[in-house]
């Protein structure tokens, strides 16, 4: 795999950091946020900034941005140096100066980023209006300009657009227009691509990439992506708990790392090779799937409206044992798929053949008896548990509703702490005390409390950090073998996709376009869309957990973005 | 990964902690005060039949419109009764009709809104006559209630409880219909949970902070309208005192005896004042956006 090499010695410094110290406010004695960061960025170069969810990125990039909120947060040492001022004595009105011409920065969720009731052209011509001398005219002549370089599509009518008119790509552009207009030397960039799909994101890099080389700004990337790391980064610094534990040149990093920590989070970083399918069952299908369809709305009172087909003609048969993944981007149909099989919507059209049963055209009344057959895990750990009950009752809340007696159900929850590698004593705690990989630990546990035969995983690892990202995977392989389970693994992560799914469904607007063993379709892709799903996967020619070049490319050809 | 830390507590928490602030100060001063009036007004009231002087409804030919004095702590009315023991017992129909009008809009509209809330089809039946009942004026109603029934503490709650209760079914429905959408609710409905169980174990629990707000709210209202019908003469029977009742026969001796409206006056406004106060310091303290914000 090819990685950035340029050598940055010669090049101006933009940024210097030095033993830079932030806790919480007015507690001097609380343990710092984060203790002595170092951190040099040269024009020109990108640096990034990995580490997982409160390792201290984002405070890093707001203090340098003099961002911090001010009842909470406070510098309690240490220097930033932003070509020679001196940003933690700035005034605020100093900082309001420097910010935009000097130092601008875009974030993860462009639709919160922008406002939206004011017209996005208008928003990037405000940053002119405010710190330039610039007429209406040249203004607007400038605005546009920025907005062409930035690649958006018909810039007359997306000058004139209101932000939820646009795609999520597109007004990520516009908040790289707004960064960039005033040309500033340093350019910070908070998980910009984060809440993209993988080709939108594959552009937004590119473009920052050409924005870059064009302006000659040094750009300070974080991301919790080691896959868009090794793409894009020139220098990488590693943060755990509010310290760098290690800075080093890209290739060096992901070849050779000196840190512990460093080798743990790389190891744990899926790799696009697929996994070896098991050997198929001799026994019967768990799930059949035969023409489901979904069509939302639809057949108005007054006017009969054609309705949003979310998902037509889905086929598929899971086995015991094995795992069928579902990958897609948003607005693909995977979770309407998933959510239709758990009967949480009522699929329009179709057959659903769970243990034996006809699910699909079943009354909610009639259904009751056969919901302990499939069970769902949720994405989001912090809202899948209801915030009121203790962890006992969560996970005794299936078996009594099926007639367990109470106690029954609290021994057999008790085991199934044990088994998703939790403390028995932890039940009697409610889920704000646990981190969420451990919110995602009981949801399994609640899930498996009910022996189904099938488990549907809504992608339930993709909230997680890599780390415990890895440790969620190994339960539910786990889990699995021990049960014979049949998982139906919805995902847009086509690494996860390739580390635990035996077959892969890809879908697009609804439609399913590919079908087959994960390792033909990860490996042989015939549908051009799979090609550019794979094609834009960041980093997928890198093995990360072996420290070297994945053997194996899938050979992609005659993909196009 | 499995150790777990024993509670998670929000920097505000810690910092109040540190400094272990009396409880009293950490709701503010305003609260405070506010929470000791109320306090002090519902005991007067309850206990009034303990510790009065006089017997509120007695007569007195002797002592009719006497000014304060050790004998009658505020003078007395027109009729010779002491003013302080009509004031404090007329506070016990104010409130008992204040509480109850909020007890029964609550429980009324907690009930309509789960069911509008949960039920599609339900729904939009249920929310066309809330519309229609809210359209009903309190008093207009209550005039026609006493016209038909007599005056009652019945009556009164009934018509301030009718365009009460609509507010309250919006209020449940939203909190409802927000609360059906998170994972652990569509995570009972698939571990098999009925219909009752996912209703008023998980979607319930839910509406209770904001319904305890609405409930103060509805309170400090229907003792308001409880003392404007009295006013007018169409609440509780004359016989009564209540706050209301007290400032109306008062009305034609103000001149010469301002006491007769200004006390009962002055007990209602502290009363609704307190009463509103600790429902702003409930709604600061139980909104889940102030909570967020903490946490």
């Amino acid at each position: 795999m090819e990685f950035k090499s340029k050598d940055f010695t010669d090049a101006k410094r933009v940024l210097k950091i030095r033993g830079l110290t932030v806790g919480l406010a007015g507690r001097p004695k609380a343990d710092p946020v984060l203790r002595g960061i170092d951190l040099d960025i040269r024009a020109g170069e990108t640096h990034c900034l990995v580490g997982e969810s409160g390792s201290g990125k984002s405070v890093t990039s707001l203090t340098a941005m003099g961002l911090l909120p001010k009842d909470a947060l406070e510098i309690q040492g240490g220097s930033i140096d932003l070509e020679g001022i001196e940003i933690t004595q700035a005034k605020p009105a100093q900082m309001r100066a420097l910010r935009a011409r000097r130092i601008a920065m875009i974030f993860q969720e462009p639709m919160t980023a922008l406002n939206p009731v004011l017209r996005v052209g208008e928003q990037i011509e405000e940053v002119l209006n405010m710190h330039s001398d610039l007429s209406r005219a040249e203004a607007k002549a400038r605005t546009i300009d920025m907005m062409e370089q930035v690649h958006l599509p018909d810039v007359e009518r997306i000058y004139a657009a209101f932000p939820h008119q646009l795609s999520g790509g597109q007004r990520q552009r516009i908040m790289i227009a707004m960064a960039l207009i005033l040309d500033p030397d340093l350019l910070i960039a908070d998980e910009p691509t984060t809440a993209l799909d993988v080709t939108t994101q594959l552009q937004i890099l590119k473009l920052i990439s050409e924005m870059q080389e064009r302006h000659g700004t040094a750009v300070l990337f974080i991301t919790h992506d080691m896959g868009v790391v090794a793409e894009i980064a020139d220098t990488v610094s590693v943060m755990q708990k509010g310290r760098i534990v290690e800075s080093a040149p890209i290739r060096q990093l992901l070849t050779a790392p000196k840190e512990d920590y460093t080798r743990k989070l790389l190891q744990a970083v899926p790799n696009l090779d697929p996994r070896a399918p098991r050997a198929p069952a001799e026994a019967r299908d768990v799930i059949t799937v035969d023409g489901l369809e979904m069509t939302y709305g639809g057949g108005g009172f007054f006017r009969a409206s054609q309705g949003v087909r979310a998902a037509q003609e889905v086929n598929f048969t899971i086995q015991p044992g094995r795992t069928l993944g579902i990958v897609g981007e948003s607005g693909s149909g995977k979770s309407t798929v998933a959510r239709a099989i758990m009967r949480l919507i009522d699929p329009t059209a179709g057959k659903v053949t769970v243990a034996g049963t006809e699910i699909a055209q079943l009354s909610r009344r009639q259904l009751q008896p056969h919901r302990k057959h499939f069970q769902i895990v949720f994405q989001d750990p912090y809202r899948s548990l209801n915030p009121r009950w203790t962890v006992a009752r969560s996970l005794c809340e299936g078996p009594i509703n099926f007639g367990t007696s109470r106690a029954d159900a609290m021994e057999h929850a008790a085991e199934l702490m044990e088994l998703v590698d939790l403390p028995r004593d932890a039940l009697d705690r409610y889920p704000h005390q646990f981190s969420g990989g451990q919110r995602q630990r009981i949801a399994i546990a609640r899930a498996v409390a009910m022996k189904p035969d099938l488990l549907v995983a809504d992608e339930a690892v993709s909230a997680l950090d890599v780390s415990v990202q890895a440790q969620v995977l190994d339960l539910l392989d786990d889990v699995q073998e021990k049960f014979g389970i049949a998982m139906l693994f919805i995902t847009h992560d086509l690494r996860v996709a390739a580390q635990i799914c035996d077959e892969v469904l890809v879908m697009q607007k609804g439609v399913v376009v590919e079908h087959g063993l994960a390792g033909e379709v990860l490996a042989a892709p015939r549908h051009d869309y799979t090609r550019n799903l794979i094609e834009a996967a960041p980093g997928r020619h890198w093995d990360f957990a072996n420290f070297r070049a994945l053997d194996r490319t899938p050979p992609v050809t005659g993909a196009t973005l | 990964m499995t150790q777990i830390p024993s509670s998670r507590h929000s920097a505000f928490q810690v910092v109040t902690g540190l400094f272990s602030v009396p409880k009293a100060m950490r709701i503010g001063v305003g609260p405070t005060i506010a929470a000791v009036i109320l306090v002090a007004i519902v005991l007067a009231a309850v206990l009034a039949p303990y510790y009065v002087p006089y017997n509120p409804l007695e007569m007195n030919a002797m002592a009719r419109l006497k000014p304060p004095s050790d004998d009658f702590l505020l003078g007395t009315d027109p009729y010779g009764r002491d003013i302080f023991s009509r004031v404090v017992t007329g506070g016990r129909v104010s409130l008992l009709i204040g509480v109850g009008a909020a007890v029964v809009s609550v429980a009324v509209g907690l009930l309509i809104g789960l069911v509008a809330g949960y039920f599609r089809l339900a729904d939009s039946i249920i929310m066309r006559i809330m519309d229609s009942l809210m359209a009903i004026p309190a008093i207009l109603l209550a005039i026609a209630l006493v016209a038909l029934n007599g005056p009652s503490v019945t009556s009164v709650i009934i018509a301030i409880t009718v365009p009460e209760v609509p507010r309250v079914v919006r209020l449940v429905r939203s909190v409802v219909l927000t609360a059906r959408e998170e994972p652990y609710v569509e995570a009972a409905i698939a571990l098999g949970s009925s219909m009752p169980k996912v209703l008023l174990q998980h979607l319930m629990p839910n509406t209770f902070a904001p319904l305890i707000v609405q409930g103060t709210y509805i309170c400090a209202s229907a003792i308001l309208i409880e003392a404007i019908l009295s006013f007018l003469g169409a609440g509780v029977s004359t016989e009564i005192p209540t706050w209301g009742n007290i400032m109306a026969e008062g009305r034609s001796y103000f001149q010469i005896k301002p006491g007769l409206i200004f006390w009962p006056g002055l007990m209602l406004s502290l009363c609704i004042l307190a009463i509103n106060l600790l429902g702003d310091t409930a709604r600061d303290i139980l909104d889940p956006r102030m909570k967020k914000r903490e946490v």
